[in-house]
């Protein structure tokens, strides 16, 4: 099989603009003759939905939650990307480019990534158009930060609550296009198949989670926009419910899976307090602006801290350990994520954590309250150490912060070309749920940017391409296609019902985010892989054995939503871990033991490695067959990241 | 910590419903009040029995999913939503009431899940500047000062959680409805449609069945984010404006 990525010729900085002239246009009194279905009301989801809608299209969007308005965009905190260059500080579109590209460990592709620089642009205009209220200055006009370790000032942002202001414009704009009757909305439904019409996606099987009700939708292309799978780990920053059925139901209808493995473990979150955690609070990326990351410099110390007879201030400045600031002199502790995230697993490794599991570092502002006055660190991160202070019950004014890596992105997911189409004609990925732009590692406030991207104004130019080419006659709902994908969905959710066995559905949730955690997270070795995928394949056989999933189909029931999800969990878990093992390199959030530089950084192997792994199904219990696609870099030179 | 917990528990919308009561121990005071809930659930499960449904998702207080009656308050003692209320706040030993949000407009789903559709249909009324998407001015080219464009942010901080209409013996959506209107009255950019989109959304509210203000300002004192009651105020003047001003009559 070989995959075509697309990309139009000719240089960078015209693809986009060439691409969009020689693609097809619906006639505009032929587009409400067109079906869409757009899966998920997150950034990506929301902005296609309703801009597709503007068009003409007719346009059915579907969603888990209660409201459109609850996907898990929503809690996006720090910000936004755009190339705008307000301040004046040397930013471009270039050089958001260039840093995207070299933050993800050239592992992306060159043209997806430098459009998505290019309308970055346009994204803050809509928005600010749609009353979003973006931080100001006093002057008037839009405020920047500069994020994640970015050397310009080019973040947009609404307080610590940029995700949840884009998503309620997005919203407010598909809210609009629902009472122009151009949307119908579908909430508290689940997508549990895609149907496929001659090689095409034709429509989708869902579940109505109130009544039960498994229904079809058909239509004229199917946009995937679901956001991505780090619930995988079970602990995550992801909203509970965020999930990978709708990806894998595809992917097993022959949609290639791209880098799975590739996952980002964010450095700055509230450490695990106990077996009963649910999930972890990421504490804004900011915080490393004028926090300080240390631990102990010996074991010694950080044992009598982790048994309470010392305090953290009673630790000397001579007996503490500023690791990142030692390391990396020049970046200090705005070294990216993966960077901190690796040397606050290699230090606990060492025994020097510092809370009772020992899985924790400090990230302090003793210094920072010293030189800039509490009041400043209050205008500054109020609200982040109100949430710290509600969730661990301590003061960070007076006690340092203890924070530890958790999983947060997830960059792998379904393979799209340029129009961002899977590899199955009609089925396209948005936002999270595809793999496309952001390599091996995410930088931050790019997620929001790409997702609204990819929504806003990417999808609706490059729908109308294939559609122009799909007779506009309505898609019959009574093709065997329709009926067989039903079938297949109820014979499923007959047969979770019908095991009746001992465990519950988290149960088995737990131990597989265990198991990923331990061998698939923040180090992986050839090894503990190889274990990882055995303990993974009886973990399957048992779960389709001895889980409990109580009640019926036709009522509302949160166990069987979960055990559906969790199902798919365990076969994607299985996917990455080929992934993993199969990368034969470090690069960015995937960092093999075996291959690191001798100061103990990602050794990447661009000879061997520069390409897209993406992965087909091959049917039940069937080892899965790589496709690569390869990348090509005409306008960046490969180099090894150093943040020294 | 042993608690004795009082829950609602109803099948679905058309059964009447009743109390059962629960103990549970080993509850740690580090646990969010929803991950009490998990324990429990996890133990009704291993019984055979049916878990407690509730609605959550991010858990982190964004999101607005989560509800919860508890002991008398929307989203429990604290100003916060019930996924970041600790189990500190409870002390050893007490028993704990849970109920759904009672309201006429948000009908019972099933033991303590509503649906709150009613809250998407005011913002489908007019909750929105009406711009599609491309061909907008660019995002600096109209300066809002400081000042106004957090006064509009504190507005447009609401989750729309329906505490407000929970606390209200009217079960009022004033709150919910005026930090819209406020939002987009506030910013340059909702001012066109400022007089039309008061109107329908305050309609469309009347519509769905929600009660009416007396000003006791019992929503706004059990808002987890804190959005004030002069959003309702100047919802009622947008509102009085537009039905006075010459170009709606
Ligand atoms: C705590 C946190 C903070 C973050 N902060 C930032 C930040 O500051 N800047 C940044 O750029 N990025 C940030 N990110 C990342 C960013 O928020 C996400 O990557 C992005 O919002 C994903 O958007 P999305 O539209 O792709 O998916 P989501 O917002 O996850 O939406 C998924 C949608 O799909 C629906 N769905 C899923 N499965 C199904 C199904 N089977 N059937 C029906 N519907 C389904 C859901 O209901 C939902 O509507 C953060 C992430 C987290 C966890
Ligand atoms: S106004 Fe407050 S209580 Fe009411 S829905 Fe909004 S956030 Fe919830
Ligand atoms: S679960 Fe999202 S606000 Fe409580």
């Amino acid at each position: 099989m070989i995959l075509d990525s697309k990309i139009p010729a000719g240089p960078l900085e015209e693809k986009w603009t060439k691409h969009k002239f020689n693609s097809k246009l619906v006639n505009p009194a032929n587009k409400r003759k067109y079906d869409v279905i757009v899966v998920g009301t997150g950034l990506a989801g929301a902005s296609a939905a309703a801009s597709l809608a503007e068009l003409g299209y007719n346009v059915k969007a579907f969603c888990f939650q209660d409201s459109p308005r609850r996907a898990h965009s929503i809690a996006a905190q720090g910000g936004i990307n755009a190339a705008k260059n307000y301040q004046n500080d040397g930013d471009s579109i270039f050089r958001l480019f260039y840093d995207t590209i070299k933050g993800g460990d050239y592992r992306s592709r060159e043209a997806n990534v430098y459009r998505l620089a290019q309308v970055s642009v346009n994204i803050i205009d809509q928005c600010v158009a749609q009353g979003v209220p973006f931080a100001r200055e006093y002057g008037g006009l839009l405020a920047n930060r500069s994020f994640g370790g970015a050397q310009v000032s080019r973040t947009f942002y609404a307080r610590g609550q940029t995700g949840q202001q884009l998503l309620l414009g997005a919203y407010s704009a598909l809210s609009r296009q629902v009472a122009n009757g151009k949307v119908k909305l579908f909430p508290r439904t689940e997508m549990m198949d895609l149907v496929m019409v001659d090689g095409h996606a034709r429509g989708i099987v869902t579940r109505n989670l109130i009544t039960g009700a498994v229904e079809t939708h058909a239509a004229h292309a199917v946009l995937l926009c679901t956001g991505g799978y780090g619930n995988v780990f079970f602990l995550s920053t992801n909203a509970m419910g965020s999930n990978v059925t709708a990806a894998w139901r595809a992917h097993k209808k022959g949609a290639l899976f791209a880098n799975p493995c590739f996952t980002q473990i964010h450095p700055t979150c509230i450490p695990v307090s106990g077996d009963h955690q649910s999930k972890l609070t990421l504490m804004s990326e900011s915080l490393r602006n004028d926090g300080r990351v240390w631990v102990p410099k010996t074991v010694e110390t950080a044992e009598k801290l982790r048994k309470k007879q010392i305090k953290p201030a009673d630790i000397k400045e001579d007996d503490r350990d500023y690791f990142l600031e030692r390391k990396y002199p020049s970046f200090g502790n705005l070294v990216p994520r993966d960077v901190a995230s690796r040397n606050a697993k290699y230090v606990c490794d060492e025994g020097r954590g510092v809370n009772e599991t020992g899985e924790a570092v400090f990230l302090d502002f003793r210094d920072a309250i010293a030189r800039d006055s509490e009041d400043t660190i209050r205008a500054r991160y109020g609200n982040l150490f109100d949430m710290y202070q509600q969730i661990t019950g301590e003061n960070p004014y007076k006690t340092p912060m203890m924070i530890y890596p958790a999983v947060h992105y997830t960059m792998g997911g379904l393979w799209v070309d340029y129009n961002l189409m899977t590899n199955i004609p009609g089925l396209y990925a948005l936002g999270e749920a595809n793999f496309s732009d952001h390599g091996a590692n995410r930088l931050g406030a790019s997620a929001l940017m790409q997702g609204l991207a990819d929504g806003y104004f990417v999808v609706p130019y490059t729908i109308g391409d294939y559609l122009a080419q799909t007779p506009p006659k309505k898609v019959d709902e009574s093709h065997p296609a329709f009926a067989e994908a039903v079938d297949k969905v109820k014979g499923g959710i007959n047969q979770l019902l019908n095991i009746k066995g001992s465990k519950t559905v988290d149960h088995f949730h737990k131990r597989l985010g265990k198991i990923m955690w331990n061998e698939c997270g923040m180090a992986r070795t050839a090894e503990g892989l190889k274990e990882a995928k055995k303990a993974i394949k009886a973990l399957k056989k048992e779960f389709w054995s001895d889980v409990k999933v109580l009640g019926e189909n036709e009522e509302l029931n949160q166990s069987l939503e979960k055990a559906n999800r969790v199902a798919d969990f365990i076969e994607l878990g299985e996917l990455m871990i080929d992934d993993a093992l199969n990368r034969n390199e470090s690069c960015g959030g995937h960092f093999r033991e075996e291959y690191q530089t001798p100061e103990g950084e990602a050794l990447r192997d661009d000879e061997n490695y520069a390409y897209v792994a993406a992965w087909k199904f091959m049917g039940e219990d069937q080892e899965e067959e790589l496709v690569k696609e390869p990348l090509e870099f005409e306008n960046v030179k490969l180099t090894q990241r150093s943040y020294k | 910590m042993k608690l004795t917990l009082k829950i609602w528990r109803q099948k679905n919308a058309s059964d009447k419903g009743g109390f059962a009561t629960y103990p549970v121990d080993g509850i740690s005071t580090d646990m969010s009040f929803l991950e009490m809930l998990d324990v429990l659930n996890e133990e009704l499960t291993e019984k055979g029995e049916d878990p407690v449904h509730f609605d959550h998702d991010c858990r982190e207080g964004i999101c607005g999913m989560c509800s919860l009656y508890i002991n008398g308050n929307p989203h429990g003692p604290l100003q916060t939503t019930t996924c970041q209320l600790h189990m500190r706040s409870f002390s050893d030993g007490e028993t704990i009431t849970i109920e759904p949000w009672r309201a006429k407009a948000f009908p019972v789903v099933k033991d303590l899940v509503v649906n709150r559709s009613a809250f998407d249909r005011i913002i489908q009324a007019g909750g929105y500047v009406s711009v599609n998407t491309g061909g907008v001015p660019d995002a600096n080219e109209i300066p809002i000062p400081k000042t106004i464009a957090d006064e509009a942010f504190d507005a447009a901080t609401c989750i729309g959680c329906g505490a407000c209409v929970a606390a209200c013996k009217n079960a009022s959506a004033m709150l919910f409805t005026s930090a819209k209107i406020s939002q987009l009255a506030l910013l340059p950019q909702g001012k066109v449609e400022r007089k039309t989109r008061a109107e329908k959304m305050i309609a469309q509210m009347d519509s769905e069945g929600f009660g009416a203000c007396t000003n006791t300002g019992a929503c706004a004192a059990e808002c987890p984010k804190g959005i004030s009651l002069t959003n309702i105020a100047r919802m009622n003047r947008e509102y009085f404006s537009a039905v006075v001003s010459s170009d709606n009559m």
